[in-house]
């Protein structure tokens, strides 16, 4: 599963249209399955599945179950095959309550899952997902990311991902590719990002008094408020030592550490390549 | 193209079949359709109350013309009249998901929405060329019949070019829907009246440059014994068939380029 991420206009849906053949690439060449997207887009349509976040392809005046008898039809998909997708995502997916529905009635989350369910009824190999998660509240959204995970750990099918909503790809993906303006920035481990962005972690401690910032070895003030201060280190170092040091030599009352924002480290990727470019 | 007439098959008994839901909703708007395109043969009936002729044409020459391109016309209309609003799809982006699917656009568009109640249309102007047979008073003779299906068949091909080029050149102006309106419902209205009322430079341009006097004005000219106001040949009244395939070509061909050219939106 990989996660494209990048800033609005860095190129995310553009690639996904040239990815499914709506769109041709001006050069270069690009195949998926063996299969040129632009030449070959209805018969490269068996093979993937699309998704977008933004519009569905759904028939909007139709009950849901119609529209998925459609897509039967249309990518020829055997009986027995079509029932067995079906019954699959209906399950996962909780849309047993909404096959008769028009899909003009359903929510913006229940279309979002009616619409996953659409594109994966005819096995494809890959999955494009444009901001599956756009709009979602957040039960929504934890019903699509487990779906989508366990989609990819047990049928392997493979699933591109474009997302501003960070948390999907901390949820979802082990690789993670970063584009702006069409130029790839970083390509591998999400781990990985943290280390290229020096990303740090925080500290914060509750102390039982208002007191001048503290000065501790390894880390550095960065905000305080009344009796809370809150500390950067290095993401790589230990926070033990430095729990050692602040509570040796403060009235600590309570602390708490908290992970590198990876919105923070991508941020400052594109904060850096501007200062640079 | 086997496949294309498959798909559009069932996409268009999805929507017939859910048009059908609602059975009183759909009869009344099937009446209305009916109704609202009759009003133009009562306007005819109308201005014969008052004249004996229009343009040198009887009333029931009038309405051969008029039963002759309203069926074709309807015929199209009721299948392909959707692609007429590709230009929404162009700019809102949403001829994106049609695009992903392994079917044809033309015939996901064609059968998009299929309005059923269109065929309103189609049975009036059926009902006019009944009408108009039985009262024209034409020497028939095989050629003459064998006209008749000929002249409604190659007239809902060349609307059907009409149709799919109006709506390539949508992908390039998305406003441009009545555009189209003007050159297919106007045609239809246009033809609907003998060739001798219009400017000679009217009929000469529907004649040679949109190829809409095919449609009906010239094989029925063969077949009511008139001469052509513009002085062309009467056999040329055999042509429609060839015009049509031409028509259908060149709107293919535009097709295709209007495919090429999309862009989508953003995101």
């Amino acid at each position: 599963m990989v996660g494209y991420i990048g800033p609005n206009g860095a190129g995310k849906s553009t690639t996904i249209k040239m990815l499914t053949g709506i769109l041709s690439p001006s050069h270069g060449t690009l195949r998926v399955a063996g299969i040129d997207p632009s030449r070959e887009r209805t018969r490269l349509a068996q093979h993937i599945g699309v998704v977008f976040g933004q519009r569905t392809t759904l028939w909007w005046d139709l009950p849901l179950i119609d529209s998925y008898q459609l897509m039967r039809r249309m990518y020829r998909i055997p009986d027995a095959r079509f029932r067995a997708n079906l019954d699959r995502c209906v399950e996962l997916l909780d849309l047993s309550a909404l096959l008769p529905v028009p899909v003009r009635q359903l929510s913006l989350g229940q279309r979002m899952r009616g619409d996953i369910a659409a594109a994966l009824l005819h096995d494809p190999a890959v999955l494009y997902l444009d901001e599956p998660t756009i709009g979602l509240d957040v039960v929504s959204k934890a019903k699509v990311r487990g779906f989508l995970r366990d989609l990819n750990a047990e049928a392997g099918t493979t699933v591109l991902l474009t997302t501003h909503d960070l948390q999907d790809i901390e949820h979802l993906c082990k690789r993670v590719m970063v584009i702006d303006h069409g130029r790839l920035m970083y390509d591998g481990e999400l781990a990985g990002l943290h280390e290229i962005g020096e990303s740090e972690r925080t500290l914060v401690v509750d102390l039982e008094e208002e007191l001048p910032p503290i000065a501790v070895d390894g880390a550095r003030v960065v905000r305080t408020e009344g009796p809370r201060q809150w500390l950067a280190f290095p993401a790589s170092a230990s926070a033990a030592p430095l729990v050692t040091a602040v509570a040796s030599a403060y009235p600590l009352v309570d602390l708490s550490v908290r992970e590198p924002d990876i919105e923070a480290v991508i941020a400052k990727m594109y904060a850096d390549r501007a200062t640079l470019g | 193209m086997g496949d294309g007439l498959r798909a559009y098959g069932f996409i268009v008994a999805m929507w017939v079949r859910s048009t059908l839901t609602y059975r009183a909703s759909f009869a009344m708007t099937v009446f209305g359709s009916f109704t609202a395109t009759a009003f133009d043969f009562i306007a005819i009936l109308l201005m014969f109350s008052h004249v004996d002729a229009l343009g040198g044409y009887s009333l029931g020459e009038i309405a051969f013309l008029y039963g002759t391109t309203g069926t074709a016309f309807g015929l199209t209309e009721l299948l392909m009249g959707s692609v007429s609003r590709l230009g929404h799809r162009v700019r809102d982006g949403t001829l994106d998901t049609l695009l992903v699917r392994p079917v044809p656009v033309l015939v996901q568009v064609a059968a998009d929405r299929f309005a059923l109640r269109r065929i309103g249309r189609l049975a009036q102007g059926l009902f006019v060329l009944v009408y108009a047979l039985f009262v024209i008073e034409v020497h028939w003779t095989p050629v003459k019949v064998l006209m008749v299906p000929m002249m409604l068949l190659s007239g809902a091909a060349i609307f059907a070019a009409v149709f799919v080029a109006g709506a390539a050149f949508q992908f390039v102006a998305q406003d441009a829907s009545e555009v189209q309106n003007a050159f297919t419902y106007g045609g239809n209205t246009l033809l609907q009246y003998p060739p001798s009322i219009f400017a000679k430079d009217l009929v000469r341009g529907v004649t040679f440059v949109l190829p809409l006097a095919f449609v009906n004005w010239v094989p029925a000219l063969y077949v009511l014994d008139r001469e052509n106001p513009i002085g062309l040949p009467q056999w040329l009244a055999f042509l429609p068939p060839l015009v049509a395939v031409g028509c259908c070509a060149l709107a293919g061909l535009a097709w295709r380029a209007g495919l090429r050219s999309y862009r989508s939106t953003g995101s």
